[in-house]
């Protein structure tokens, strides 16, 4: 499996992992070396900043992990930039998940403030992941401000329905010149399976892992789900047809001559 | 910049993988949903010529869904013969002993009215390199004179730097084709031992000047019989793949100019065979289903009556190949002979009788431009 690299680091995992909605900070810690997962996200909103010993953060202290702080609960490009910058402060990273949903109820994320947003942070030096929704425009709108990559959802956040925008994935991965990483609606390994057989560079796994009856055992099953979809496509999948392809005598008269 | 891709290709290798090509490569090829660089050299190879039939009904499915049953059609006007190349294979070579021509406004208005009686309104302008005759500055003219008159122009002229593709685009330049002629470099030298064509990678990357330019739509090729068609034309979609990724703003086109006779001419080094070209043809729609595909009058009446099918979705007619062919001077020297000589009226039945709309304007001015 090749190694995946965003912004010259390397990765030899392609689950990336999300740290919310788990029962308790053991089983997150428990489920997430599981996964073998090298990528974290971590919301902001959650972290105790003043207190060095907060609880999340005591359970994701292994090397192997790294820590993605995103901007969750923002609801404007300026939100975001000042979120962000908190997060550089209080995470030691210049890794940021630009992720700005002002609407509660469905968590859409803003392509507008969204790109604004990243413009912004580009400038100030971040390494931005941006949320957003699977829009091949806005995908290479954001790789030309100089995003690290692009993170558009499967399906809406936390729904688990797996690839419903699948059309709009396949266009994002073929023209992007920066890592794709299917984020937000993969409910099950098959989905994420799914995702790296299309040629996505990575996936990220949060509520399908956190609230499943055993995390760890899911964890275990999605990190052979992400591996055997990679090995799949850097393999070259035979293609499927219904039916046989019929001939034509559209090229009749090249033997008329 | 492609050139930092194209540095990572060997051109014996890219040849030898195509060569090495099996019939199981190319059902691979023919059952993908999306199709790899990778498949297309499968489907350029010699393997594929017995799935010639299988491809083809696929080119002209995707083809009609894509394009519906349209055809685009341009003519060309040659603006001048002047060159300061030497290119072994075009009869306006600078050794070439001709009478040299550039159109001053006034005939450019006569071959104006000419071209558009015939109901085009699409034009191609075309020239040789001659920096002092027709460079930029010459362009911007042609172009303020032409602009009231087609909806659409493009040009078929020299490489240019960034700047100036930026300035020709705001006086409503549309399309620039730009071919490389051949991606092997000793050949490449070998063609154009003189003037500025000689410089391989300033040609090799123009078409990123124009992307950055924010050129509306460019043209690329190769001009077959040079080299090995099939590893040109791999490179030739190499290239396009990059382009789409990165401009991705622009619209693409695809030329298959075959090597023709000219006064004094070469003889091609590789023959391609019409099988064979229709299998170019087919192999580059079923790698893309968006890019444009062209066909000019170098190819034959039965020729272009037919692959219409397979795949072409614009053509040239009625076209003159010297500079003040339609009016001015219709007896000069051509760049190359022509093989469809019919009229444009006479296409356009010709396509309605096929069940195609022939489409004379798909562009506007107001979009061009300031």
């Amino acid at each position: 499996m090749e190694p995946l690299i965003i912004a010259g680091k390397q990765f030899s995992s392609r689950l990336f992992t999300g740290t919310g909605k788990f029962s308790s900070p053991d089983i997150m810690e428990s489920a997430l070396l599981a996964s073998g997962s090298e990528l974290v996200t971590v919301a902001l909103k959650r972290v105790e900043m003043d207190n060095k010993a907060d609880d999340m953060l005591q359970h994701l202290q292994h090397p192997q992990l790294n820590l993605l702080p995103n901007t969750s609960g923002v609801r404007t490009a300026k939100e975001a930039v000042y979120a962000a910058q908190l997060a550089r402060e209080a995470l030691e990273t210049n890794w940021i998940k630009l992720e700005i949903h002002p609407d509660p109820r469905y968590l859409m994320p803003d392509p507008v403030e969204t790109l604004l947003a990243a413009t912004e942070l580009v400038k100030l030096g971040f390494i931005v992941l941006p949320y957003v929704h699977a829009d091949p425009v806005l995908c290479k709108r954001l790789e030309e401000v100089g995003t690290a990559a692009v993170m558009p959802l499967g399906s809406p956040i936390g729904s688990n329905k797996g690839l419903k925008t699948a059309d709009f994935l396949e266009i994002i991965i073929a023209q992007s010149n920066i890592p794709v990483i299917v984020d937000a609606g993969i409910g099950a390994p098959s989905h994420a399976a799914q995702a790296m057989e299309m040629g996505a560079s990575a996936v990220l796994v949060n509520t399908a892992i956190a609230v499943a009856r055993n995390p760890v055992q899911m964890a275990v099953a999605f990190k052979a789900a992400v591996e055997a979809g990679r090995i799949a496509y850097e393999a070259g999948l035979p293609g499927s047809s219904q039916q046989a392809i019929a001939s034509s005598p559209l090229i009749a008269f090249l033997d008329e001559a | 910049m492609f050139k930092s891709i194209f540095d990572q290709y060997e051109w014996n290798e890219v040849k030898a993988g195509i060569y090495a090509k099996t019939s199981r490569d190319v059902e691979q090829a023919l059952h993908h949903q999306r199709r790899s660089l990778d498949d297309f050299a499968a489907l350029i190879s010699p393997a594929a010529a017995p799935y010639l039939a299988q491809m083809a009904a696929i080119s002209n499915t995707l083809t009609r869904q894509r394009f519906g049953n349209t055809m685009q059609l341009y003519i060309p006007m040659y603006l001048s013969n002047e060159c300061q190349n030497i290119c072994t294979y075009c009869g306006f070579s600078l050794d070439n002993k001709i009478k040299r021509k550039t159109l001053s406004p006034a005939e450019i208005l006569m071959e104006t009215a000419a071209i558009k009686e015939m109901g085009f309104d699409h034009v191609l302008l075309v020239t040789g390199e001659a920096h002092q005759q027709v460079g930029t500055d010459y362009f911007k003219k042609v172009l303020q004179l032409l602009r009231p008159h087609f909806s659409n122009i493009s040009m078929e002229v020299q490489p240019m730097d960034e700047e100036d593709y930026r300035e020709l685009t705001a006086e409503g330049l549309h399309a620039v084709l730009v071919y490389q002629e051949t991606y092997h470099q000793d050949d490449y030298k070998k063609h154009h031992p003189k003037g500025r064509k000689s410089n391989f990678e300033y040609r090799l990357e123009t078409p990123d000047r124009l992307g950055r330019a924010g050129i509306h739509k460019m043209g690329l090729g190769v001009l077959i019989g040079l080299e090995d068609w099939r590893t040109d034309s791999f490179f030739t979609a190499l290239h396009l793949g990059y382009l789409e990724k990165t401009y991705w703003q622009t619209k693409y086109s695809i030329s298959f100019p075959r090597l023709r006779p000219f006064s004094g001419g070469l003889t091609p080094k590789v023959v391609m065979t019409d099988r064979e070209l229709v299998q170019l043809i087919c192999a580059y729609r079923l790698l893309n289903q968006e890019v444009e595909l062209s066909i000019s009058t170098r190819e034959e009446e039965t020729f272009r009556d037919h692959i219409i099918h397979l795949g072409i979705t614009a053509m040239s007619a009625a076209s003159k190949t010297n500079p003040g062919g339609y009016v001015v001077d219709a007896q000069s020297l051509e760049q190359f002979e022509i093989s469809d000589e019919r009229s444009a009226a006479v296409i356009a039945e010709m396509l309605k009788g096929k069940g195609y709309e022939p489409v004379w304007k798909d562009w506007d001015p107001a979009f061009s431009g300031q």
